[in-house]
């Protein structure tokens, strides 16, 4: 027990390791500000493509989304981040992590938010058409709002995969919360610090956690 | 563009790490494989369990799976494999990656079972109770049979997600596809080996990410 405490929750070194885990959370949180919005961008350009009337559009968004898909989002970060070097361009880590996330996460985007476009009555399209709204309009008004609100738990649950994904960061020494945790477990000899993260992580993500347990609750009794 | 082939594609480089790569491959397999079998599997008797309502029980299943939901499967992986051997609990790479891998499978196969069984009306239960049958043939015949069927597509989709995750089991130096063409980056100083890495994922998960969408759409959770 008191291996326990002394290894895994040692205050002394909390303590002294606690200013360098809120740097690396900083990092964390500006990173999941870049890749979010991002990856939500590049997802709905996706979902617009995946359901146009042009087949070509169509079957590019579809390779796309399963090419990355299938890639496991490390390999993919570490290919851009040994790779691109060769091509005469060393991003800086932020850049690479970026767009790994760019291209990784746009893809589940992608599917989530076609599955939500699919899901709003064709007619509701006709129907804002007809009251004089432009194509733009009726997709901006009418038809996203219902779709997002449709697909909302897989957007939160989307949402959560990519705040925990950029613990991989860490990999290509990036300074995040993980790095950051692992750098003082390093110096110090002690589990601390990672235990210590693992419990910001915790704290931070718990409430999507219990939010998603909750509609899926709820979309289960709705039925 | 010589030059480029030459970099990303070099013949030379990729015959000599090909051996390397292919053992990669199949130590994937062997885990991604054992992740799946152990992580559905306790997911689905946690989900069982939760669903005989012993309070206590089931606030410690809650539990587990909101804390291996929430953390990152890295931090997980990392946890298990640099922080327990502070308190004497030693386990190798592979063992550490099977482990983090599947409880986290499971935190999430729990919670998909769960909303399944859940979605089996309580006048199914009243009913076939009321036939005579005792609590474990009513699960296994009556609730079981219809909770799962919405199961499947989710549950599909998860595991895919997870066994994409065998690459983080490179950063604890198990030999997988990941940490073979890694190596081979380093010793050779080209990133070929990377894109035979990449090859090697593509050709193992884009079948699965098929597979996943044919899934989908034959067991879709109907709404």
């Amino acid at each position: 027990m008191e291996a326990l405490i002394d290894g895994f929750f040692n205050l002394k070194i909390l303590r002294e390791s606690l200013p360098y885990l809120m740097q690396g959370l900083w990092m964390t949180l500006l990173l999941c500000l870049v890749a979010i919005p991002l990856g939500v961008a590049g997802g709905l350009v996706l979902a617009l493509m995946s359901t146009t009337r042009s087949r070509w559009l169509r079957w590019s968004a579809m390779v796309y989304t399963d090419l990355f898909r299938a890639f496991p989002p490390l390999v993919l970060l570490l290919f851009i981040a040994f790779g691109l070097p060769f091509l005469g361009f060393k991003p800086p880590p932020f850049v690479a992590v970026a767009l790994a996330f760019l291209l990784n996460t746009s893809s589940y985007y992608g599917e989530v938010l076609r599955a939500g476009i699919e899901s709003v009555p064709g007619g509701q399209d006709e129907a804002a058409r007809s009251t004089g709204l432009s194509r733009w309009q009726s997709l901006r008004l009418v038809l996203l709002p219902q779709a997002v609100r449709n697909v909302g738990p897989d957007l939160v649950s989307n949402t959560l995969e990519v705040v925990k994904l950029t613990s991989i960061a860490s990999v290509v020494a990036l300074p995040e919360l993980l790095y950051a945790a692992r750098q003082v477990q390093s110096v110090t000899y002690n589990a601390t610090p990672v235990i210590a993260a693992g419990l910001i992580y915790l704290l931070l993500l718990w409430p999507l956690v219990r939010l998603l347990s909750r509609f899926e609750r709820r979309a289960v009794l709705i039925r | 563009m010589g030059g480029l082939i030459d970099t990303f594609f070099n013949v030379d480089v990729m015959r000599q790490y090909l051996p390397l790569v292919l053992q990669g491959m199949w130590v994937t397999i062997v885990l991604g494989v054992t992740v799946v079998l152990s992580g559905l599997a306790l997911g689905f008797v946690l989900a069982v369990v939760r669903s005989l309502r012993i309070r206590p029980l089931n606030l410690l299943i809650v539990l587990f799976a909101d804390v291996f939901r929430a953390v990152p499967a890295l931090v997980i992986l990392i946890i298990i494999y640099f922080a327990l051997p502070s308190i004497g609990i030693r386990l190798s790479g592979a063992v550490s990656a099977w482990l983090g891998l599947s409880l986290v499978l499971a935190a999430f196969a729990e919670e998909i079972v769960w909303a399944g069984i859940l979605s089996v009306p309580r006048g199914q239960w009243e009913a076939a109770r009321a036939t005579g049958l005792g609590v474990a043939q009513c699960m296994r015949l009556v609730v079981l049979p219809q909770a799962l069927r919405l199961t499947v597509a989710p549950l599909t989709n998860r595991a895919i997600v997870i066994t994409k995750n065998t690459a983080l089991a490179s950063v604890l130096a198990v030999g997988e596809i990941l940490y073979q063409a890694q190596a081979g980056y380093s010793f050779s100083y080209n990133p070929s080996p990377l894109t035979l890495g990449a090859i090697a994922y593509l050709l193992l998960f884009v079948p699965l990410v098929w597979f996943g969408r044919w899934v989908e759409g034959r067991f879709a959770w109907k709404r």
